[in-house]
């Protein structure tokens, strides 16, 4: 592993140790009440949710309109394994969170493949009838709990644990997004036809980015229902998904900073305006037009947020150290900086 | 040794005949042009070629093996590179990430690899880093590797089409109207290019091209299609005072 990228996880690494300081922190000063905690816990879910379902709408550039499926099958599993089997503690937990999560990914395949041919507006039709098949058969179903839902699972409402599995979650998703594979899924983005003929299989590679994404919208259907402990098939009918949805394209499509970050907002901002009743709905909605008026490539656009990035611009700014050049030649690493200079939204067709 | 052979060719769109009883065999090194009026069924022969269409007629060979009827991919895999007639790049990634998606093929680390940074993701990265960049020396674009496909001039987004299917490392390089819309002097650039392709890296390319400047500059052989036929095979200089060729593309004269 290069130095230079070492120092740049090292940072990350200690910036996320850093906020979750500040949390606990706030929270044992009683600042950070009961309420505002379950709201952060919220939002640890709703990153997941947001960052998932950029993998297919933001880097694969297929709209989609079911992740709230992939979530119920989460949510499901792993009410279904705590109720049933059960493990007590922290592992139990994550036992619990990454068999829903791979049985979500199970489903992404089984779905992925057959839909995945059509592109587009089909697409995300048939995603959302997908969707809501998925709710009928819960409810149908007794070991379900059919249309009274599941009750009494195991309450897990450990901020840390979320926490951290949320950051987790990301990283992993930002990192195999900068590698090959993810490559690869932009490329079907830009162009399917040039990426095809620059031999990327296409099919297998569209079909990965689904599972991927349905994987971890299953782990935050499980979060969810420990969070909650009473989950329905009415929960994850597709407003939730157009809720997740919103949050992706408020956040920029494309990018996962963005995508963090408008989960972030999205999550809170509802929540703040309670104070004003009856109003909420109407500013919620005007600050969502508002917003993309003013910026239609959503928040970032595609660009990431990098620390180092703005690390090197202080130290341009306050002349220590030459700035990192776009140097050339053989040096490889400055290869790995991911720098959307383009943010322009311009011929990105559905 | 042929590198490729089309014999007997051909594929028919419900009654139309687009290609027909087309043959054609390019040995090793050579830089052979595929001419013929607007509609003639050039672009098809590549798409059949790059398994865009399976011919339903005859076979297609590359180095002896059989290709027809493979996926567009896996015959990138097998060595046929090709460009397109309008660009087609990564528009919003980088120069770089355009060239390393073309190695996507060479390279083998998981997915787990990439989403835990062990250590074959880092060493196949930087790998295939070197070898973009060495292509891009090549192409004397070094200077965009960091920039975003559609920020760059027209000129070097043709070249960095043409060093992205270098980059698959083909054995057989097919260039789709490669000078479309290019000036005189981002032709002479262009053919530059090409002969750089030849001469550096000895490929075999066919290409499809009207601007005989072109085309008689570089061109070692010439086939003419006419209606989805060959018209006429030959030596460029002949080829262009071919009665039959000159009526194909002006006209019969009263």
């Amino acid at each position: 592993m290069p130095r230079e990228k070492r120092i740049t996880y090292l940072i990350n690494l200690s910036l996320i140790i850093l906020l979750f300081a500040i949390i606990t922190i706030l929270e044992a000063a009683g600042i950070f009440a009961g309420y505002m905690m379950s709201i952060l816990r919220l939002v640890t879910i709703n990153i997941i949710l947001a960052t998932s379902l950029n993998i297919t709408v933001g880097n694969l550039g297929q709209i989609t309109l079911g992740h709230a499926g992939f979530m119920s099958i989460g949510a499901y599993t792993a009410g279904l394994f705590a109720k049933n089997i059960g493990l007590a503690g922290v592992p139990g937990y994550l036992i619990g969170l990454l068999l829903a999560g791979l049985f979500a990914a199970l489903f992404g395949v089984a779905i992925g493949v057959p839909v995945l041919r059509l592109r587009g507006d089909y697409l995300a039709i048939v995603t959302l009838a997908f969707g809501e098949i998925i709710r009928v058969l819960i409810e149908y179903f007794d070991f379900t709990g059919g249309a009274q839902g599941l009750n009494g699972i195991p309450r897990m409402q450990n901020f840390t644990v979320m926490y951290f599995v949320a950051a987790l979650s990301v990283a992993l998703m930002y990192s195999i997004m900068t590698s090959r594979h993810g490559r690869a899924i932009l490329s079907i983005r830009e162009d399917e036809i040039a990426s095809e003929s620059s031999g990327i299989n296409v099919t297998f590679y569209k079909t990965m980015a689904f599972t991927l994404s349905s994987f971890f919208a299953g782990i935050a259907g499980a979060m969810h229902a420990h969070n909650i402990g009473t989950i329905g098939a009415g929960d994850f009918g597709y407003n939730r998904s157009f809720d997740i949805l919103v949050m992706v394209v408020l956040g920029g499509m494309g990018s996962f900073t963005g995508a963090v970050l408008s989960a972030t907002v999205l999550t809170i901002v509802p929540e703040m305006l309670r104070e004003f009743a009856d109003y909420r709905m109407i500013i919620y909605s005007l600050l969502l037009i508002i917003i993309m008026i003013f910026r239609p490539e959503g928040l970032l656009g595609r660009k990431e947020f990098h620390i180092t990035n703005v690390i090197n611009r202080l130290k341009k700014k306050f002349g220590k150290s030459p700035p990192k050049p776009v140097s050339v030649s053989p040096k490889p690493d400055a290869a790995e900086k991911f720098d959307r200079t383009d943010s322009s939204s311009k011929g990105r067709g559905t | 040794m042929n590198v490729l052979s089309c014999e007997n060719v051909g594929i028919n769109f419900g009654g139309l005949k687009a290609v027909n009883d087309f043959n054609l065999t390019i040995d090793e090194g050579e830089l052979i042009g595929l001419i013929g009026p607007n509609g003639a069924g050039k672009t098809t022969v590549f798409n059949l070629i790059t398994g865009v269409y399976t011919p339903t007629e005859g076979t297609i060979k590359l180095q002896g093996v059989p290709i027809n009827g493979q996926k567009p991919h896996l015959i990138v895999h097998q060595g046929i590179a090709r460009t397109f007639q309008n660009i087609r790049l990564f528009s919003h990634l980088t120069v770089l990430e355009n060239l390393k998606i073309a190695q996507n093929k060479d390279m083998s680390y998981s997915p787990f690899s990439g989403m835990l940074r062990l250590g074959k993701y880092w060493q196949e990265e930087k790998e295939s880093t070197e070898k973009a960049i060495e292509i891009l020396d090549v192409f004397d674009m070094t200077k965009f590797a960091y920039q975003a496909a559609n920020s760059l001039p027209y000129g070097a987004q043709r070249k960095l089409e043409i060093a992205r299917a270098m980059a698959t490392d083909p054995k057989l390089l097919l260039l789709d109207e490669p000078a479309a819309g290019m000036n005189p002097t981002e032709t002479d650039e262009l053919m530059d290019t090409i002969m750089l392709i030849r001469n550096e890296f000895g490929i075999t390319t066919l290409l499809i091209e009207h601007d005989m400047r072109l085309v008689l500059g570089i061109c070692e052989r010439l086939t003419v299609l006419n209606y989805g036929e060959i018209l006429a095979e030959g030596n460029p200089r002949e080829i262009i005072n071919d009665p039959k060729v000159i009526e194909a593309y002006l006209g019969k004269g009263e």
